[in-house]
């Protein structure tokens, strides 16, 4: 019973410990801008890695996925005779929930994942070490840079995501089908509301990146310098990241378009 | 030369980024630039009952969109629901005697209002209030009556 209660309060305290080392990582982190006086170059250099390399799987992932939804949608909505709120219905499913969380999800596995085998390996291979004997902190140079780029880029992900996930909607819908054009975009355009639907999506998108990033950055800095440790560190940060993008989906959706 | 490519990929990457929104903004939301300019006059019409009206459905004339609904809320005093409109500046013909009505769009569709003219010489302008109206047909009112008179039948 004892040894049990002792189990459970070491755990309790590593946990807590994690959570901590977590937060003053973001807080050093975040505490100022990327250091431009290495230029931006930082940035736009983990933009590149993080956001451009990420587009492909988002571009393609977002067309196949408006395609099946119109699809789906076209066969239990013509049942009633209402295929016209196709529109509708894909575009709102899209904005509010499967193209931020499914481009988050798609952003842990391509991006998220890199930037904890990067950073772990750096910590393995004693760079960041090295670093800190040479007078360049690792917080500006590293992780800073990475942190900023990964909440820059997911919303931008989210929005091509929701993009060509429409027009593959249209293509499927429209095209393929045989909705009528007119009535497919009208009654999509009487529906979205720009802040509710469209804004709110941002924000989630936003939220997601932020919480992606600092898991995997933090996963990376934290990770026991071992080849083993850097594999765990990054199946950690897939498992982590993408239970906390759905969870916080939920929240979001609550506080967004519950019942107030 | 590496970094240079670099910075236009991540270039073209913000702008597609940007040119997203822009594409959801104006064609998935429908918002439209020139929304503020398009010059329109505010109406308003009490109903007993709205039934599922909602702000933004549409205002027609002869089945032709001429504006849309921006608000409702209950007078407390009649305790009647207080629909306010925006009418496009150039439907310069809706008489002070026309009849509001709310009616719906097949049987499951949305509930939109519509406007029939009258022939008092009197234009309706800025804060205009039309008092002939027609309530929403409540589905489960009909049923109800119907039942009723089944009932009532020796």
């Amino acid at each position: 019973m004892l040894e049990f209660l002792r189990q459970l309060g070491s755990s309790g305290m590593q946990v807590a410990a994690t959570f901590g080392r977590a937060g003053i990582l973001c807080w050093q982190a975040l505490w100022g801008l990327p250091d431009w006086r290495a230029g931006p170059g930082l940035l736009v250099r983990q933009v590149y890695f993080v956001g451009v390399y990420s587009l492909i799987i988002i571009i393609v992932s977002g067309t196949l996925i408006g395609m099946v939804l119109a699809l789906q949608g076209y066969t239990v909505l013509v049942r009633f005779g209402a295929e016209a709120a196709l529109g509708q219905f894909v575009s709102l499913t899209l904005l509010r929930e499967l193209g931020p969380v499914v481009a988050a999800l798609l952003f842990v596995g391509r991006a998220g994942s890199a930037v904890t085998a990067e950073i772990g390996l750096m910590k393995a291979t004693d760079q960041l070490a090295a670093m800190e004997m040479i007078g360049v902190d690792p917080m500006k140079r590293i992780i800073r840079p990475r942190l900023w780029a990964g909440i820059i880029c997911m919303p931008v992900l989210a929005q091509v995501f929701n993009m060509v996930a429409i027009w593959g909607a249209v293509a499927v819908g429209v095209n393929w089908l045989g909705v009528d054009a007119g009535s497919f975009w009208s009654n999509m355009q009487q529906v979205v509301e720009f802040r509710e639907d469209v804004l709110n999506g941002v924000i989630k998108a936003f939220a997601f990146g932020v919480v992606i990033t600092w898991i995997a950055v933090f996963e990376g800095y934290d990770a026991e310098p071992t080849s083993e440790g850097i594999s765990t560190a990054t199946t950690r940060t897939v498992v982590y990241s993408s239970l906390a993008v759905l969870a916080m989906d939920f929240l979001l959706t609550a506080v967004m378009f519950g019942v107030h | 030369m590496q970094q240079r490519k670099i910075e236009i990929a991540v270039g073209v990457f913000i702008l597609l980024g940007l040119a997203a929104m822009a594409f959801l903004a104006l064609q998935v939301s429908g918002l439209s630039l020139n929304a503020a300019k398009r010059d329109t006059y505010r109406i308003s019409a009490s109903f007993n009952n709205v039934a599922g009206l909602t702000a933004r459905a549409q205002v027609q004339v002869a089945g032709v969109q001429v504006g849309h609904v921006t608000g409702i809320h209950i007078d407390p005093l009649t305790v009647r629901a207080v629909v306010d409109m925006a009418i496009d500046e150039e439907v310069d013909y809706l008489t002070s005697d026309s009849i509001a009505s709310i009616k719906t769009a097949g049987v499951l569709g949305e509930q939109y209002i519509s406007i029939a003219p009258g022939a008092e010489p009197d234009i309706l302008g800025e804060g205009g209030v039309i008092y002939d109206t027609q309530s929403a047909m409540v589905l489960e009112d009909l049923i109800g009556k119907f039942m009723n008179s089944l009932g009532n039948k020796p």
